[in-house]
């Protein structure tokens, strides 16, 4: 049982957090991942970790609540425990000194582009950071990007805050000004990290995406996280979560994301109408 | 041979094992063999001529005193048959029901030479059960503390067995489980209808009663390596016994489309995270109508049953040799097709076509003949050109095989592995390149049985004891 230390309302759908989890904390690096269960009956998701204190003993996890499993965990409270947290999973970021690099967040993909654009900055590299969301309301992190970055670029789909437009239009934008990327990382929605790709490739920067398949186990035993990179099927939970974002293949990612679409919804309808107490008193 | 008169004892024909219906039983997931009743047991265990020298003993690969157990039995005396079982095997709820018999212990039964062999594997299940009816548990006495700690990498049939054996040597022995429950194969492989999950928790409990610490959530290679548990956290010796955790694909057109799974992800949604259950519990599963499951092993047929029992209309079992080449238990190939597996016997598929959105739509097969025999002695599958055809599938599952899973070779400096990826490890020992690491079991063999898990367990309990009494008193 892992006890919840901190829990913080990001926005009204995205929280935050600190989990305890001592032999992780000490184990984890950016771009790593834990696999969670909440309690007996239920499902086995991934998450990115956000930031990590070795010391404490902990990790942060920043979760938005859009399906059952995720709702459900919005019900936890500081003191509560969660069942299984396993981890430290995947391969870490390769973090060296590239010189100039790009750090693009978008939504919920900013959490776990913080940790790296951390990093990547105390590797001596200027950081260049761009995140965005759809509206002011459900920007997250703005603060610790700006720790994490030499230089913070802001936008919002529909203008609300920041600069008018999407991070990737941002990120073109500012190649156009004469900055030159050596490295770039873009995490986000599929259609985010695609669009991410797409300017990449034509700046020929070389990037990478972090993938967010379906998972079961986490550790490459299960083959449900397979994606194509390259024209190579991978497992992303063991050969990535990061990849070259050139090479992955994004609709079929984003095809099999939708597997379970009707479980998922008949999953939310039935917990949000007995209330929350359906999955753990049945 | 035999004390009693040949040609008389042992004749009677061996107790049938009762089982639910066909018909019925493919609708749920309850187990499919009943088990003996106390009269069927003493009947069948009287068939044992009881051989002075009992060649069963040296087809079991962890040396069950077999006539001593099935004696017992005969007598009355079932708690003492579960006790003489344990004193040799851990597992005995597990092996009487899912040990290939027919190809060990009873093969080498000399009744089998005239008549039927004596049922060793439904006499074990029926004491181990019987234990476990009675709420009992006798946990054999262990060896004084030596003061050495092992680790033990997965919770399998493998990584069990050693731990149960060094425990009860005296070492102080935890296992580190990837999963949240242990058990390995025998909790997401194996489905409920084969092998109850409740038995393989309590082999588990009986393990843990005998002093052996189980760590769950815990991934070596990822929580903690090999090299940090023996150099930082004071373990004397490892065993490895991660299994064939790796499941393998096809490589044909298709296979990443929605609908395709490998059996690893169909049976642990299914055993492990309880998919049958949805929606009272999270995980989900798909089957549809129609269901291709392709292999012609165990855990394709594991499949096939899974898949009619999560309600499937029809289930295909595409299989690119004959059914007399199928690696899969002749019972469970009867189990199958009993229950309305459909045999696509010499068909092997060539793609899977889409629906247009991302969806299995169709399976593509070629027609085969069997040519001539080749390393495995089995009979070489060869194409007939221009005999390939669709089948209407919903769901696909590669049952293939599975391989090795590289996450322990990969974080573990100096363990040597062979060309595809197994674990070298001594076959007496299980000793590995590296001093003080040993493994055993599917990591090291390729994809086999519990039993021979078990067995290499057994070899590389013993070989590890030796290695930390020969390092004197800790």
């Amino acid at each position: 049982m892992h006890k919840i230390i901190k829990k913080e309302a990001l926005t009204p759908e995205i929280k935050l957090y600190v989990v305890d989890a001592p032999l992780i904390a000490t184990k984890v690096r950016p771009g790593q991942f834990v696999v969670l269960r909440l309690h007996e009956q239920g499902e086995r998701i991934p998450l990115t970790v956000a930031d990590f204190d070795r010391d404490e003993g902990t990790i942060t996890l920043v979760v938005a609540e859009i399906g059952k499993t995720t709702k459900e965990m919005g019900t936890l409270d500081e003191g509560d425990g969660i069942l299984d947290v396993v981890g430290p999973l995947g391969k870490a970021t390769h973090i060296e000194n590239y010189g100039t690099v790009a750090c693009v967040g978008g939504g919920i993909g900013i959490a776990p582009v913080f940790p790296i654009a951390r990093a990547l900055k105390a590797a001596g590299n200027r950081v260049v950071s761009i995140i965005g969301a759809r509206c002011k309301d459900i920007l997250i992190l703005e603060d610790w990007m700006k720790g994490a970055s030499s230089e913070l670029h802001v936008t919002t789909d529909d203008g609300s805050y920041g600069i008018h437009g999407f991070v990737t239009q941002q990120m073109e934008k500012l190649i156009g000004e004469g900055y030159k990327f050596d490295f770039a990382v873009g995490i986000g929605p599929v259609p985010m990290m695609k669009a991410f790709a797409g300017v990449t490739r034509r700046h020929n920067i070389k990037s990478i995406v972090s993938l967010n398949p379906i998972m079961i186990d986490g550790t490459g035993m299960c083959g449900v996280c397979r994606v194509e990179v390259d024209g190579k099927t991978r497992f992303a939970c063991v050969d990535g979560p990061e990849f070259d974002a050139h090479l992955v293949d994004y609709d079929l990612l984003l095809s099999r994301q939708t597997t379970y679409l009707k479980e998922e919804k008949q999953a939310l309808e039935r917990f949000e109408k007995c209330g929350g107490d359906c999955g753990k008193h049945e | 041979m035999s004390e009693n008169k040949p040609g008389r004892k042992g004749s009677e024909p061996r107790q049938e094992m009762p089982r639910q219906d066909p018909m019925v039983r493919r609708t749920n997931f309850d187990e499919v063999a009943l088990g003996y009743s106390a009269e069927q047991a003493v009947a069948e265990a009287q068939r044992c001529l009881r051989c002075k020298k009992p060649f069963c003993v040296s087809g079991c690969p962890v040396e069950i005193d077999i006539p001593g157990f099935v004696t017992a039995i005969a007598e009355g005396d079932f708690d003492g048959a579960a006790r003489k079982l344990k004193e040799k095997n851990a597992l005995p709820a597990v092996c009487g029901r899912v040990c290939p018999q027919e190809d060990q212990c009873e093969k080498y039964c000399v009744l089998g030479k005239k008549w039927e062999p004596l049922a060793i594997g439904r006499l074990e299940r029926f004491a181990a059960d019987w234990e476990a009816k009675q709420g009992r548990m006798s946990v054999p006495e262990t060896a004084p503390p030596t003061g050495r700690k092992v680790g033990v990498v997965g919770s399998g049939p493998a990584g069990l067995t050693v731990a149960a054996d060094l425990a009860l040597l005296g070492h102080e022995v935890t296992i580190f489980e990837a999963l949240h429950a242990p058990g390995g194969v025998l909790v997401y492989g194996i489905p409920e209808f084969r092998l109850p999950k409740s038995i393989v928790a309590r082999e588990v409990e009986f393990i843990e009663k005998l002093g052996v610490k189980v760590e769950v959530d815990f991934v070596v290679g990822a929580t903690r390596t090999i090299g940090e548990l023996m150099n930082e956290e004071g373990y004397d010796a490892i065993f490895i016994g991660t299994g064939a955790g790796l499941p393998y694909f096809m490589n044909i057109p298709g296979e990443n489309l929605n609908g395709v799974y490998s059996a690893n992800e169909f049976l642990t949604r299914s055993n492990l995270m309880k998919a049958f259950r949805f929606p009272e519990y999270d995980t989900p599963v798909k089957v549809g109508k129609t269901v291709a499951v392709v292999g012609g092993g165990n855990v394709a047929m594991d499949s096939v049953r899974t898949a009619m029992r999560l309600g499937a209309e029809n289930v295909y079992c595409v299989y690119r040799r004959s059914r007399a080449e199928m690696p899969a238990r002749e019972e469970e190939i009867e189990n199958a097709l009993e229950e309305g597996m459909i045999l696509k016997e010499l068909h092997n598929p060539v793609r899977i076509i889409d629906d247009g959105n991302g969806w299995v739509k169709q399976i593509e097969c070629i027609k085969m003949k069997l040519g001539e025999p080749d390393a495995s002695g089995r009979r070489r599958p060869v194409p007939i050109e221009g005999s390939e055809f669709t089948i209407d599938v919903d769901v696909v599952v590669i049952a293939i095989g599975q391989g090795p899973n590289p996450l322990v070779p990969s974080t573990t400096e100096g363990l040597e592995t062979n060309k595809w990826g197994n674990i070298m490890a001594d076959a007496e020992t299980g000793l590995t390149s590296l001093e003080g690491v040993y493994a055993g079991g599917d990591i090291v063999t390729g994809a086999a049985t519990v039993i021979l898990a078990m067995g290499a367990g057994r070899k590389a309990a013993r070989a590890i004891h030796e290695y930390l009494m020969s390092k004197g008193q800790a």
